[in-house]
């Protein structure tokens, strides 16, 4: 069953057919946001977008420009579904992902509607694999009412620069403390582990800040468990922009460039932590 | 009952190695049938072991410098020993740039293949590693489990794609089901599938080619007389064939697969003069 011969007579009974050269430059970016199994799909003309949740509390985006794709047909305006992220990504890497130069596979990924299952066809080295992962009806993700007007603070950093500070974190403390000021310490981390406090501070005016916008002091806490996830979009990513907003809700933005030197976005909204207090 | 062999040249040192690390990775205790001629590990198809059996033959004369043996009895010239042939592994580890290797049955508190390493020394005084491995001796009435297996009556003989791309694709399989179809024809194609609530994945590989038994009369029943494009399928447990994928460091020179209908999964490793098979029984 060779991709070519297969794919051009059955193409019309698909509302969804996307195609890609290197399935890495879709698997890499969906690993970013691999911490729960279960992946919400929507495609529209633009691109997909792949949500995955946890715990009411945290949400990531992965966004893939129709562009990224060799092919990228759609009918009507939207499509969603709801996959296994896991077994998709093992389907991905059925033939192990490999990152040797010039071996590469082929990805044609298509979808008939409600009730089919999400169709792959991956090609390496004339080796054909063909997967049929089984949806389900897609949950509305939670809207986190995140605007930009809200926004109270942002700041772009080099990734690099965070990767380090994120690989030394004390995960013993059970938070990580977002403070972002336009006064000193301007943009700061801390922890409160076991073996005491830590603080990470980035001076406003380092190479590593792109851009440095806070209007007002602001110190949150989130969750660490929550925030570890994203420590795999970082990995990938470039460049990073972290925002507030009036509410404390965190935005974390990726910009993922690909083996190809395409852009791909990864997006984290996290809830902050409340005290609760006993009265 | 005597053997004491060695072995000098430093390719078969490390063949020797290759083979019996292999070994050690497909299974925790294993038998070694040592004859005049040859050597074989050998593990037969218990229930405790999953019904898994291994055959993995070996010519003296292709890595040893010297083999002496004098089996149980003239009649019987062979020993047969029970060993886990991870410690043999390790030891021949050990013995990688060594002028010469020799291996023996001895008696200490109990019996024991000696490996005697000498290993390469700046002055005159000579260093020698030995590792003394316990064995299990085991009695001739029991000879009879540890005879070659019969070539099974296949209804399908394939060569296997290459076995790094069919252990990519049965590790991602294994994560998603606990068990696997192969089948393959006559025509060269053989597929790979798994099927689950969540997903099913089917691999093809083709142009793989079919080996020419028959040439000794032996294989020519049910293989020649199928349709040359019906498949035939076995199921088998998937931890199994992906232990064998992992384990194997042989880089065979011919990797072949047979398959009995819904019965056994038999492969085939060659490499130069050491051949290995491995049967893995289906499952229902």
């Amino acid at each position: 069953m060779p991709l070519s011969t297969q794919s051009q007579d059955s193409d019309a009974q698909y509302i969804l057919v996307a195609s890609l050269d290197n399935v890495r430059n879709i698997s890499n970016i969906l690993k970013a946001i691999t911490f729960k199994d279960h992946a919400i799909f929507s495609a529209t003309p633009n691109g997909l977008k792949v949500t995955v949740e946890d715990s009411k509390c945290l949400q990531a985006n992965a966004f893939i420009q129709a562009d990224i794709f060799q092919e990228f047909t759609i009918k009507g305006d939207s499509v969603g579904f709801q996959v296994n992220l896991t077994v998709l990504l093992d389907c991905l890497t059925i033939f192990g992902g490999s990152t040797v130069p010039g071996v590469s596979t082929a990805l044609r990924m298509c979808y008939m509607g409600y009730g089919y299952p999400l169709t792959l066809f991956l090609e390496e080295g004339g080796v054909v694999t063909v997967c049929k992962i089984n949806t389900q009806e897609p949950e509305e993700p939670i809207d986190f009412d995140f605007c930009s007007s809200n926004v109270t603070n942002k700041v772009i950093l080099q990734s690099e620069s965070l990767k380090e500070a994120f690989s030394e974190l004390d995960m013993t403390s059970e938070v990580l403390q977002i403070t972002m000021s336009p006064n000193q310490p301007y943009f700061r981390l801390s922890t409160f582990g076991n073996s005491g406090n830590a603080h990470y501070d980035y001076p406003k005016d380092s190479d590593m800040m792109e851009l440095f916008q806070c209007t007002q002091t602001q110190t949150n806490r989130y969750k660490m468990s929550l925030l570890k996830p994203s420590t795999k979009a970082l990995a990938l990513s470039c460049k990073v922009s972290v925002r507030t907003d009036s509410r404390g809700f965190l935005s974390l933005q990726y910009l993922v460039r690909n083996d190809d030197g395409q852009i791909c976005f990864v997006e984290y909204f996290c809830c902050p932590d409340e005290e609760v207090r006993d009265d | 009952m005597k053997f004491r062999s060695k072995i000098i040249d430093i390719g078969c040192l490390n063949n020797f190695t290759r083979v019996v690390t292999t070994i050690s990775k497909l299974t925790k205790t294993c038998v070694l049938r040592l004859t005049p001629d040859n050597l074989y590990f050998v593990l037969s198809g218990k229930v405790s072991n999953g019904g898994v059996a291994m055959w993995c033959e070996l010519a003296q004369a292709n890595f040893f410098e010297e083999f002496q043996l004098e089996g149980v009895s003239v009649e019987a010239n062979e020993i047969c020993l029970e060993l886990a042939p991870d410690n043999l592994s390790r030891a021949m580890k050990t013995a990688q740039n060594a002028k010469a290797v020799k291996i023996k049955l001895t008696k200490k508190h109990c019996p024991c293949l000696t490996i005697a390493a000498e290993l390469p020394t700046m002055s005159s005084v000579s260093r020698v590693v030995t590792h003394d491995i316990p064995v299990d001796v085991i009695p001739r009435r029991l000879w009879n489990d540890f005879k070659e297996p019969s070539m099974p009556d296949f209804d399908v003989s394939i060569y296997m794609p290459p076995l790094k791309i069919m252990k990519n694709v049965v590790d991602r399989m294994k994560n998603l089901s606990n068990f696997l179809v192969i089948e393959a024809n006559m025509n060269g194609e053989m597929n790979l599938k798994i099927e689950t609530d969540l997903v099913s994945v089917t691999t093809h590989f083709k142009d793989l080619g079919n080996p020419p038994w028959g040439g000794d009369g032996s294989q020519t029943g049910a293989a020649s007389q199928r349709d040359l494009e019906t498949m035939v399928q076995v199921r088998v447990d998937i931890r199994k064939l992906q232990q064998f994928l992992m384990g194997q460091q042989f880089n065979p020179s011919k990797a072949m697969c047979n398959i009995v209908q819904n019965t056994i999964l038999h492969l085939i490793l060659l490499y130069e003069d050491v051949s290995l098979q491995y049967f893995i029984p289906a499952v229902a």
